[in-house]
């Protein structure tokens, strides 16, 4: 099987979409001439034209509402938006329209168009260009959300996300971009709504998506020569949520810790320990784990940077403590 | 293009637009039209004072004249999207008054099925592409719909177009400006309509706006503005056509200001008591649906006889509009979930309150 970036199978997708389909187009700042300032939308305008790799004006409430009118006459946009954060100024028209406009108007018109962006921190951005506001767009009933960790489920869910007839909001997380996996040849469409059990596990399960996926698996590496078993759940979907995949895998293993990238309240992990206390109550062994990042505007400074966001030993302690809590034996 | 226009005086007639050499019966329709939302915006007014209607309910009484010129520039090809003071231009549109009143009265029957009320009409069939609660917010939607018409056609005379209705106070909000610039660089066929009736809810257009000319706005992104008297119905269509073809044919998006009363307060609820006395005074004096009345009777374009008929012609159509929305069955709680997502995806929530999100599953 072919090896490629998480970026190049962006691209890759994104072109074989633009060739399968001439509904589909791309609308965003810099996407053309600049190629994206994540380049994940190199050599598209060259290949596809200014009308369907469209640079916009720097005006996410107008290109982000403009996306939904084109998709409400049937074309099917792919909006890219250079950061997470940047959406805060277009989410009128995420939330009241694009979520809005199929149910509010009874089911007359859909909306298929996939709103893309990189979440994430840690690259000393500071507080307004590294939050992790997934979980805004997770609440709202409507919208749909992914966000891929691997190169094959960028592929994936990315296909899926176009065909779909749903705004689509698609995190990516700038520090996935250059990683690395084996990609399948060919169509490869994901189902929206599903978690995956990417390593199986005996002994707890970490339940986690984006970037939170790769640190997890790399800890059930490492935690596995210490004759630690780590069940690892990768969300993939974080609207609608899988919470049956995740409340089977603890039942299985009776121990939970989540890992997220948003801030601890009210956050992802808030909602999986709640659907854990419905699903798996009676063989919880321990209380729910949560590794979130800290409540704090993200400072500049590096060793504040690192203290705020949770990582692989923030993982491995909070594993371990809940082992401890229930007397695990080695 | 009147970019030079001066400010309208309410209740004037533009020279020459009337009576002019139209037929009688285009003359009669517009009345008609007028009439019948006239009729129908005064018996929601009862219908939300006897609870058959909840929520907002905002009416179009003086705007008649504005509502049925712009509707009668607009082709059946051509794409509306309006604001939420919306049900004149669902009447003028086509749809049938007894589906907009169902829709008021929240019924299954109604053009969004009960979903959106008062403030969201929407049919497709008509190509009214919804009524928008939000201040602003059908801009960019109606922006990326004249986006989708380049994309699916060539300009030419016979191109569709797009236009998007919004009200004065919609003109200082970030949308306005963003969808307009986005509209001029992108060579655009959309028309903006800005319908001016003096007031934004309590505010007047002079408090809140920085230039209060408000289709000198678009100037900044070289757009042709134009303001026209909003009680005359045929200038109205005049000014909104020829906008309309300047998008159709030479992709060029425009700004018409249309100059309106609004009769009554916001919305049903609001008694209007900051409005002065002469404020009030003006509206009514340049009332347009008595004064198209009066201007046919004078003109000879129909008589006192055939006026009347019209009038009692709109009252059965809004009874039996009424009759029919009250008649209909109300949605029931098993359709909740009906519209959750146009595509069917795996585990959409479909808990109740009270029920849980996952499913129980006790250790036996």
């Amino acid at each position: 099987m072919p090896t490629t970036s998480y970026r190049q199978a962006l691209n890759d997708t994104l072109r074989a979409e633009l060739t399968r389909d001439e509904n589909v187009f791309l609308l965003g700042e810099e996407i053309g001439i600049f190629e994206g300032s994540y380049k994940i939308t190199a050599g598209l305008l060259k290949e596809f034209g200014p009308e369907r790799v469209r640079d916009t004006p720097i005006a996410e409430e107008g290109f982000v509402g403009a996306a939904i009118g084109a998709a409400m006459l049937g074309m099917r946009p792919v909006v890219e938006i250079m950061t997470l954060n940047f959406s805060l100024v277009a989410i009128d028209q995420i939330v009241n329209h694009a979520a809005k406009i199929y149910g509010m108007f009874g089911g007359q018109t859909p909306v298929p168009m996939v709103i893309r962006f990189p979440g994430g921190g840690g690259q000393q951005l500071a507080a307004t260009h590294s939050q992790n506001l997934e979980v805004w767009y997770a609440h709202v009933p409507g919208l749909k959300v992914v966000a891929p960790s691997t190169p094959a489920d960028a592929k994936a869910l990315l296909t899926a996300a176009i065909r779909d007839d749903d705004p689509v909001i698609f995190l990516e997380n700038l520090s996935l971009y250059n990683t690395k996996g084996e990609v399948p040849d060919g169509e490869q469409i994901a189902e929206i709504g599903k978690a995956a059990v990417v390593k199986e596990g005996s002994d707890l399960t970490v339940i986690t998506y984006s970037r939170g996926t790769v640190i997890a698996l790399e800890t059930a590496r490492q935690l596995e020569d210490e004759g630690i078993s780590v069940e690892v759940v990768d969300l993939r979907s974080l609207r609608p949520l899988d919470r049956e995949t995740f409340c089977a895998s603890v039942r299985k293993t009776s121990r939970a810790v989540v890992l997220e990238d948003d801030w601890l309240s009210y956050g992802i992990g808030a909602e999986i320990s709640a659907s854990l206390m419905e699903g798996a109550f009676d063989y919880l062994d321990a209380p729910v784990g949560r590794v979130a990042a800290a409540e704090v505007p993200l400072p500049y400074a590096k060793a504040l940077e690192v203290a705020a966001l949770p990582d692989a030993s923030d993982l491995v302690r909070v594993i371990r403590e809940v082992l401890d809590d229930t007397s695990f034996s080695r | 293009m009147t970019d030079q226009a001066a400010p309208v005086t309410a209740g004037s007639q533009a020279a020459g637009s009337f009576p002019g050499n139209e037929p009688p019966e285009v003359l009669i329709g517009y009345y008609r039209e007028m009439v019948l939302i006239r009729k129908f915006e005064l018996t929601a007014d009862q219908m939300y004072k006897r609870a058959k209607i909840g929520g907002y309910c905002h009416l179009n009484l003086g705007e008649e004249a504005t509502v049925v010129g712009l509707m009668a520039a607009l082709q059946e090809k051509d794409y509306l999207f309006t604001n939420y003071r919306d049900h004149g231009y669902a009447l003028s549109r086509g749809m049938d008054p007894g589906r907009v009143m169902a829709e008021l009265f929240g019924k299954s029957t109604g053009v969004a099925k009960g979903r959106g009320g008062s403030m969201h009409l929407f049919d497709t069939q008509t190509r009214m592409l919804g009524g928008y609660g939000i201040v602003g917010g059908q801009l960019p939607p109606a922006t990326g719909a004249a986006l989708a018409l380049t994309f699916r056609g060539k300009p030419g005379p016979d191109a569709e177009a797009v236009m998007c209705q919004m009200g004065d106070g919609t003109t200082n909000i970030g949308a306005f400006h963003e969808s307009l610039n986005i509209a001029a660089i992108w060579n655009l066929p959309i028309v903006y309509v800005i319908v001016n009736n003096r007031l934004g809810m309590g505010t007047t257009v002079e408090a809140a706006s920085g230039e209060p000319l408000l289709y000198k706005r678009g100037a900044s992104y070289r757009m042709p503005g134009e303001r026209v008297d909003g009680n005359d119905v045929v200038a109205v269509r005049d000014a909104a056509t020829a906008a309309l073809d300047r998008a159709r044919v030479d992709r060029q998006p425009g700004l018409l200001e249309v100059m309106s009363f609004r009769l009554r307060g916001h919305s049903v609820v609001d008694p209007a008591r900051y409005r002065s006395a002469a404020d009030v005074e003006e509206a009514q004096a340049a009332d347009p649906v008595p004064a198209f009345r009066a201007q046919l009777l004078a003109a000879g374009v129909f008589t006192e006889e055939q006026a009347v008929q019209i009038e009692d012609d709109a009252t059965e159509k809004v009874a039996s509009a009424v009759a029919f929305a009250d008649s209909s069955p109300a949605p029931t709680p098993d359709e909740l979930f009906d519209f959750a997502y146009a595509t069917p995806v795996a585990n959409a929530p479909q808990a109740l309150p009270g029920q849980p999100a996952a499913a129980r599953e006790p250790r036996l």
